[in-house]
């Protein structure tokens, strides 16, 4: 089962991943972008992990809408609000529910990517965060309730954001590039994936603590 | 219109410094006397470009005066969060929307006919009928 305590490891694993990784997105959004991305990401999820330090909500649902806001409010570029909703539509979607298992959150959190789709107005193969996301959250649908769905969520999230490469850009400012946006990986895309591999990092560890207090 | 309170206006840019010309010409070209509440949230909070939902919700909560509040954004990040903010319910004044209009015409628009004492309806269809305006 997952509690407020997974949800909290999970986002300060994220914010971990975007510190490490905010140089490598801010380089892919150099050329079909306004080179702000890791930057901007960085910001957000250092207020995340910063505000989760010292508010502790006590289910699944509050910290997601905690971490959101913080999003919105913090990144000052586009991935801010996206990102944000993100978070809170699937802490909204959660509601307050102490716990709740790997299936369950995998439904919340394709209410989240649903509600990312209706603000930004993108599908996939937009070359957006949503070719990230929607291959994630299918592989997490594809093996529900099981703990082990995380580690596929988090090689199909890598994969749809390797296969943006090729792809042209149809929303936000890379779209007015037209064909030169083809040949560079979406930095959104990318983050997502990086959003992912922290779950996965997570459901191991959850998965590695328990095995061990077996002992 | 009416003579209560006036619908608020606020522009919401990528730029402080547009968001802040934008905001001093349709309150100069409403002209004649008082104007409707208009405030400029342009920018990120540190002067930098961008968009910070901080100075949305303080500007929105400047020019509310009980007759709701049209906002107006212009690229990418200023449209994406004022509409967020608008579907978090809670963080900007009742009666605050976001109107669908070019951001320099429709504000000129909206500011015009905020001043003249249109309800934020009358505002909305003001600041939206800027689009019909072709230039050639």
């Amino acid at each position: 089962m997952l509690d407020a305590l997974f949800v909290r490891r999970w986002l300060v694993a994220a914010a971990d991943a975007v510190d490490r990784e905010a140089e490598r997105l801010t380089e892919l959004d150099s050329p079909i972008g306004d080179a702000d991305h890791g930057s901007n990401l960085r910001r957000g999820f250092r207020a995340v992990a910063a505000v989760l330090e010292k508010e502790a909500p006590d289910t699944p649902g509050a910290v997601l809408m905690l971490a959101g806001r913080q999003l919105i409010s913090t990144v000052g570029g586009a991935s801010g609000p996206l990102y944000g909703t993100l978070l809170r539509r699937t802490g909204k979607d959660l509601g307050d529910a102490p716990e709740v298992d790997p299936a369950r959150f995998a439904q919340a959190l394709r209410t989240g990517v649903d509600a990312v789709a209706a603000l930004g107005g993108a599908a996939p193969g937009d070359k957006t965060m949503l070719d990230a996301l929607v291959p994630g959250i299918d592989a997490l649908d594809n093996s529900p309730g099981s703990f082990g769905s995380f580690g596929a969520a988090r090689e199909a999230a890598l994969q749809g954001a390797l296969a943006t490469t090729p792809l042209q850009a149809r929303k936000g400012r890379a779209s007015y590039l037209g064909e030169r946006s083809i040949g560079h990986q979406d930095p959104g895309a990318t983050s997502s994936a990086l959003l992912f591999a922290a779950l996965a990092e997570t459901a191991d560890g959850i998965r590695g603590s328990r095995e061990g207090s077996r002992d | 219109m009416t003579d209560g309170p006036l619908v608020g206006i606020v522009l919401v840019s990528h730029s402080g410094a547009v968001a802040e010309a934008v905001a001093a010409l349709a309150v100069a070209l409403a002209g004649g006397g008082s104007t409707a509440p208009v405030a400029a949230a342009g920018g990120t909070a540190d002067g930098g470009l961008g968009t910070s939902a901080e100075l949305i919700s303080t500007a929105a909560a400047r020019v509310d005066g009980g007759a709701g509040v049209a906002v107006l954004a212009d690229l990418g990040s200023a449209v994406l969060t004022v509409k967020a903010l608008v579907a978090e319910g809670d963080e900007l004044p009742d009666g605050t929307r976001l109107v669908d209009a070019p951001f320099v015409e429709g504000a000129v628009a909206a500011v015009v006919s905020a001043s003249a004492g249109a309800d934020l309806a009358a505002v909305e269809a003001a600041a939206a009928e800027a689009y019909a305006c072709r230039k050639v």
